[in-house]
């Protein structure tokens, strides 16, 4: 069952209301899930069993979001991500814009990846 | 559970509900000193269960269930009061008994959700009243360790929890 991006947009601003507490005008396709709208941690594990709640959908958490390749040292050396560590991030989030952290490489800057236009092209990909 | 603050666990069903009561008594400190005496405002003491502490069971008895669902190996530590409403002008005065209800609404190996009802019974007239609706999330901290560390020994659920469950009635799990 596909959706249009406006639709999707719609039904996770309000998981990301409940979730974050956040209001309906801080939910734009750019904002940021953490520096933007304040996701920690566990907020990310809610915001998941609340999509797939939403959407009746079943999600992994680490399909959405791979923090195991920041963890690998064949994928980050000194802070820095590798070539091969970006390579697999593309592979493994067709979904996302990694332009956020391809100039930098610092995986400090990894969270900025997850936008709401990330999470939902993430969710399109998975009703699709 | 280093403060254990339930005084029985009375129906647990596996990975699905717990209930579980909290007497409130006249003896206990913490109701006099919430809404204590404000001569200069012209107010009376009102003994009552704080709220907070009301949200504190709700997480003992999820987190049991949380627990339990996994024999308590897991380390369950409460991550975030995802929501908590309650019921205006209701307070649990002391002489009655507060019920929680646990559910748990979706779990995986890194955490759980649950949506939790907190009800009022006068233990004298049997009259049962809604209180509040809190909804919690919970970490198995060993599997989101972020780089932090913790004890091996299982520092949540201990041997103080443990009497917990004797006195509920319920069976020990093995090792413990």
């Amino acid at each position: 069952m596909s959706m249009s991006y406006d639709d999707v947009l719609a039904k996770i601003t309000e998981v990301l209301e409940d979730a974050l507490g956040v209001d309906e005008d801080e939910v734009t396709p750019t904002a940021t899930l953490g520096p933007d709208l304040g996701a920690e941690s566990i907020d990310y594990l809610d915001i998941v069993f609340r999509l797939e709640k939403a959407f009746g959908i079943k999600i992994d958490q680490a399909e959405m979001m791979p923090n195991d390749v920041l963890n690998d040292p064949q994928y980050v050396q000194d802070g820095k991500i590798t070539d091969k560590g970006i390579d697999e991030l593309k592979a493994k989030m067709p979904h996302a814009d990694l332009s956020a952290i391809e100039g930098s490489r610092d995986v400090e800057d990894f969270e900025k990846v997850f936008t709401v236009d990330t999470i939902v092209k993430f969710v399109q990909s998975k009703l699709d | 559970m280093r403060w254990a603050w339930l005084d029985r666990i009375v129906e647990i069903e596996r990975g699905r509900r717990a209930v579980a009561i909290r007497n409130v008594s006249w003896g206990e400190d913490v109701v006099h000193d919430h809404f204590e005496a404000d001569p200069k405002a012209g107010r009376v003491a009102t003994p009552m269960m704080p709220h907070t502490l009301v949200v504190e069971g709700m997480a003992q008895c999820a987190g049991v269930l949380v627990g339990h669902a996994h024999d308590f190996r897991e380390k369950v530590i409460l991550a975030k009061i995802s929501k908590a409403v309650f019921e205006e002008g209701v307070v649990a005065r002391p002489g009655t008994t507060i019920r929680h209800t646990a559910v748990i609404d979706r779990m995986d190996d890194q955490g759980a959700s649950c949506s939790g009802t907190v009800e009022l019974l006068d233990p004298h007239t049997q009259d049962v009243q809604p209180f509040a609706t809190i909804d919690l999330m919970f970490s198995h901290i060993d599997q989101n360790r972020q780089g932090l560390s913790f004890p091996e020994h299982n520092f949540v659920f201990t041997e103080q929890f443990m009497l917990l469950l004797d006195n509920s009635n319920l069976p020990r799990p093995a090792g413990f």
